[in-house]
């Protein structure tokens, strides 16, 4: 039955993200993203990792994933030109993702570590849940927690510096057609 | 289900992300790819945290899970804000730090 669930899962995440870099419309990319990011969750449910596959769907496959869309409707699609910037690009990046693989395929397998073979300990009750990484993140974590938020509200106030509307710029006509 | 194939299914992920990198120009597509690598990452931590019983990898995973907002969200703007200036949306194309 796992076995089942987890092959499911890993069938969905591998085709999600396979689909994410071979689909032409940029559209297409990010909805087989959401698909990637679900079958995720699921996996991530198999190893009792209950609030953080909570967090994937509600927070990326839903909030994240809206702004990607809203972005990739308003960019429109991109035409990708043909042309190279180095020669043979076309083969030699998917050569060097392969390579990539086998070195990270390599280190995986001949890895020392002992807990890799195994299913893990028996958790106890409550692992993963939300009052335990709670527990964590106010505890222990405290630190690393006010840091994230600090690093968010940053984040917010630069993207809200980046794409606003310069006034003194020469502003294409495109801005005054569009309106957002 | 032993954890390796967790981790060997995140090593494949990372490398399809990888890929995607250096085969796609557009840049939000790029950023796409982006997420697939974090991702793998992620998933990985939730499986060593699994495999030694310690939910401290799940607090990592969720603080990568803030990390790629915020890439996201500053990505994003750029791609917005590119647009504007009727940049092409080529990675090719924006070789200049000069705006």
């Amino acid at each position: 039955m796992i076995y089942v669930a987890f092959f499911a899962g890993a069938i969905g995440a591998v085709g999600g993200a396979i689909a994410v870099i071979a689909m032409r419309n940029p559209f297409y990319s990010v909805l087989a993203l959401v698909i990637h990011l679900v079958a995720l969750a699921g996996l991530f449910l198999l190893l009792y990792a209950q609030f953080i596959a909570a967090a994937q769907i509600v927070v990326y496959a839903g909030a994240v994933m809206v702004l990607y869309v809203f972005v990739a409707a308003y960019v429109g699609a991109v035409e990708e030109p043909l042309w190279e910037p180095i020669p043979g690009q076309r083969f030699l990046a998917p050569m060097l993702a392969a390579a990539l693989l086998v070195e990270l395929a390599i280190a995986i397998l001949g890895t020392g570590l002992s807990a890799i073979d195994s299913g893990g300990p028996t958790l106890p009750g409550g692992f993963g849940t939300p009052n335990q990484i709670g527990h964590l993140l106010l505890e222990q974590f405290l630190v690393v927690f006010e840091a994230a938020s600090m690093l968010l509200l940053v984040a917010a106030v630069g993207a809200v510096t980046l794409a606003a509307r310069s006034r003194k710029r020469d502003e294409p006509d495109r801005a005054r057609e569009t309106p957002a | 289900m032993t954890v390796t194939w967790y981790v060997v299914l995140s090593a494949v992920l990372f490398a399809i992300g990888a890929g995607g990198v250096l085969i796609r120009r557009s840049p939000l597509v790029i950023l796409l790819c982006l997420e697939l690598m974090l991702n793998a990452g992620n998933l990985a931590l939730v499986a060593f945290s699994r495999a030694h019983g310690n939910a401290e990898g799940q607090v990592f995973a969720l603080i990568v899970m803030v990390v790629a907002a915020c890439e996201v969200v500053v990505g994003l703007g750029l791609i917005v804000a590119m647009y504007r200036r009727r940049l092409t949306l080529n990675v090719d194309d924006m070789r200049s730090l000069k705006g």
